[in-house]
């Protein structure tokens, strides 16, 4: 429980620390990465400052090195080269550290209705949920939930936000 | 009266029993020459006068002020009144006792006269009684006497503006009514969502969820003081009925998978909703008496946002079984759906109106979000409003207006919530508190 919490923290102090600095998109996808959520970026180069502190098997350690989401897409659900790339670093963690169950969260951006974003958030986590399946993760270690569009990271109306919201995030709970 | 703790189950029959007392003075058969025609494309809004109310007996004048204030705002509000400025009255004093002197209105081109009066009765009731004038023929139209507890001097204002409205349109008013909707605060990442509930323009608004739960679109019931709607609690969506008299919540159908979606069928004896299957979302009913569940739809897609026909025997919800959100129409018992929406992009969040001629819709294309009208069969259709977001409409109970939610989009954007009437031409936000989104419009509550 309580790897699961400090997770939540972390992300929500990247957040509230952008807010506070009033920070454009661009900024506070920096910030994001900063505070620790190096899947945030997902683009290589993410280790970002404290990255060689985390302790391997910790829930810092599955942030900061393995890369904890994965990116869709506008209006599509299938998992692309990239966030492929990303759920075989997670696939491999999860199979090493199998004291973790975990959360699937799926996301929408914005520019779609509320209770589709509902119905394609929900298509986004079981993509990432059979993906990781297929590499050997075992199902009953996995629940999915959707957030339709109601939890944006990134907050503009604008392709650099949208490109970040639509997203499927890995959030370990039990140990 | 105290209209939250004593209402039977029939939505407000108490109240109207309380209220009507007498149709006041009709001296000659009304005829209905003057008449505003709402059928027209575009509407030019009728000039009526309405004089501030007179006062009586120890009600305060400020009352009497506020039910005539209420009253123009209502008329005001449907854009097919143009309320005239009190300040322009030659004669600004008109009891409803007395037959007005209309040589003193004529000159102003106002078409219809309101003269009115509220009174304390003495034991502790109001007494509000208003005349409906024809400026031209001199007749009057029609009139009401009504007595209430003071404390519902609002709902008697909008009884009496239906009555106007009724009378000089040959529509059924839809100001005594109720919005249920979704309170936003907070950070647009991070909001707290509430169920709220007010008046149609806004007053009295009421909390009835405490911002726990985010929770998303709730729908009345048609015959109960009852909503469904769906929240998030646990990591899982669940639908629930809520009792606006008792207060009670309850969970129907503790699903393993995630539902949400859900609206009352025009019987008010069953919810049709969303539930998930893996990665696809299907409708299905579920008896309200019986509990039992019946699946209504089949396929590798999201199918969502399900609304009954008026007379309960079809459904319209939207689906991206072709490959993005179209509407489809089906049988209320399931098996082939028939797709009706063939225009550009993408339509969602399909309503149908109470009068059952039109589907009002959310549209998606070019990057902006719009709502729409369309026909049943599939016809007709037009685009009333647009933006960056648009979406969600809720029919007035006359069918004639719709209520929506707009978000300009950016960081510390944030829904409000819109009104539009059918010629698209009529566009007014509606006071809220703070952000809001996801508004029901109630049935009339007399």
């Amino acid at each position: 429980m309580s790897s699961g919490l400090s997770v939540r923290k972390i992300s929500f102090a990247g957040l509230m620390v952008a807010a506070l600095l009033g920070a454009g998109c661009a900024n506070q996808s920096k910030m994001l990465g900063a505070g620790g959520l190096g899947g945030a970026g997902g683009m290589g180069g993410m280790n970002g400052g404290g990255a060689g502190a985390a302790t391997p098997g910790s829930a810092q350690d599955f942030q900061v090195n393995v890369g904890d989401r994965v990116f869709f897409n506008t209006d599509e659900s299938s998992v692309n080269s990239q966030a492929a790339g990303i759920l075989d670093r997670q696939a491999e963690w999860l199979n090493r550290y199998r004291q973790y169950t975990f959360t699937i969260e799926g996301h929408a951006d914005e520019r779609g209705t509320r209770e589709y974003n509902i119905g394609l958030g929900a298509r986004r986590a079981n993509a990432a949920r059979d993906y990781l399946v297929s590499r050997g993760v075992a199902a009953g270690r996995i629940r999915v939930v959707s957030y339709g569009k109601e939890r944006p990271v990134a907050l503009c109306s604008d392709n650099s936000c949208w490109s970040q919201n639509r997203r499927a995030v890995t959030v370990l709970s039990g140990r | 009266m105290n209209l939250t703790a004593t209402r039977p189950a029939k939505r407000g029959a108490s109240l109207l029993a309380a209220l009507i007392v007498a149709v006041v003075g009709m001296t000659a058969p009304a005829m209905a020459q003057l008449k505003v025609d709402v059928n027209k494309g575009t509407v030019q809004p009728m000039p009526i006068a309405i004089p501030t109310f007179v006062g009586g007996g120890n009600a305060p004048d400020e009352l009497s002020q506020n039910v005539s204030q209420v009253i123009t705002a209502d008329l005001k509000r449907s854009g097919l009144f143009a309320p005239l400025n009190p300040q322009s009255f030659v004669d600004p004093v008109v009891p409803p006792s007395t037959t007005p002197n209309f040589t003193n209105w004529r000159p102003l081109n106002a078409q219809a006269l309101v003269s009115g009066q509220v009174t304390a009765t003495g034991d502790g009731r109001i007494m509000a009684q208003y005349r409906l004038w024809d400026i031209y023929s001199g007749q009057q139209l029609t009139g009401q006497q009504f007595f209430a507890n003071p404390a519902n001097w609002r709902r008697i204002s909008h009884i009496i503006a239906d009555s106007i409205y009724e009378r000089l349109t040959g529509e059924k008013g839809y100001f005594d009514t109720h919005i249920v909707y979704v309170d936003e605060s907070g950070g647009k990442g991070q909001r707290t969502k509430r169920l709220a509930i007010m008046d149609q323009d806004g007053a009295n608004v009421r909390y009835l969820t405490s911002g726990d739960a985010l929770v998303v679109t709730p729908r009345f019931s048609p015959l109960r003081q009852e909503i469904t709607y769906a929240a998030l609690n646990n990591d899982q969506w669940h639908v629930y009925l809520l009792n606006l008299e008792s207060g009670q919540r309850e969970l129907i159908g503790n699903f393993p998978n995630m539902a949400f979606s859900p609206r009352f069928s025009p019987d008010g004896q069953t919810v049709v909703l969303s539930l998930q299957n893996g990665g696809n979302a299907n409708l299905y009913t579920l008896d309200l008496r019986t509990r039992q569940l019946t699946r209504l739809t089949d396929s590798p897609s999201i199918d969502t946002a399900p609304c009954y026909s008026p007379d309960g025997r079809q459904i319209v919800f939207e689906s991206d079984r072709g490959g993005n959100q179209q509407l489809y129409l089906m049988s209320a018992s399931g098996g082939a759906a028939k797709r009706i929406s063939f225009g550009q992009g993408r339509y969602a969040s399909p309503v149908w109106s109470p009068r059952g001629d039109l589907i009002a819709y959310t549209k998606q294309a070019g990057g902006q979000f719009g709502i729409g009208v369309i026909k049943p069969d599939g016809s007709g259709e037009r685009l009333l409003t647009d933006g960056y977001d648009n979406e969600g409409p809720t029919w007035a109970p006359n069918g004639r207006v719709l209520m929506f939610f707009r978000d300009p989009g950016g960081a510390n954007s944030g829904p409000k919530l819109w009104s539009v009437d059918l010629t698209g031409y009529n566009q007014q936000q509606v006071p809220t508190p703070s952000y809001a989104s996801d508004p029901a419009w109630s049935p009339l509550l007399n």
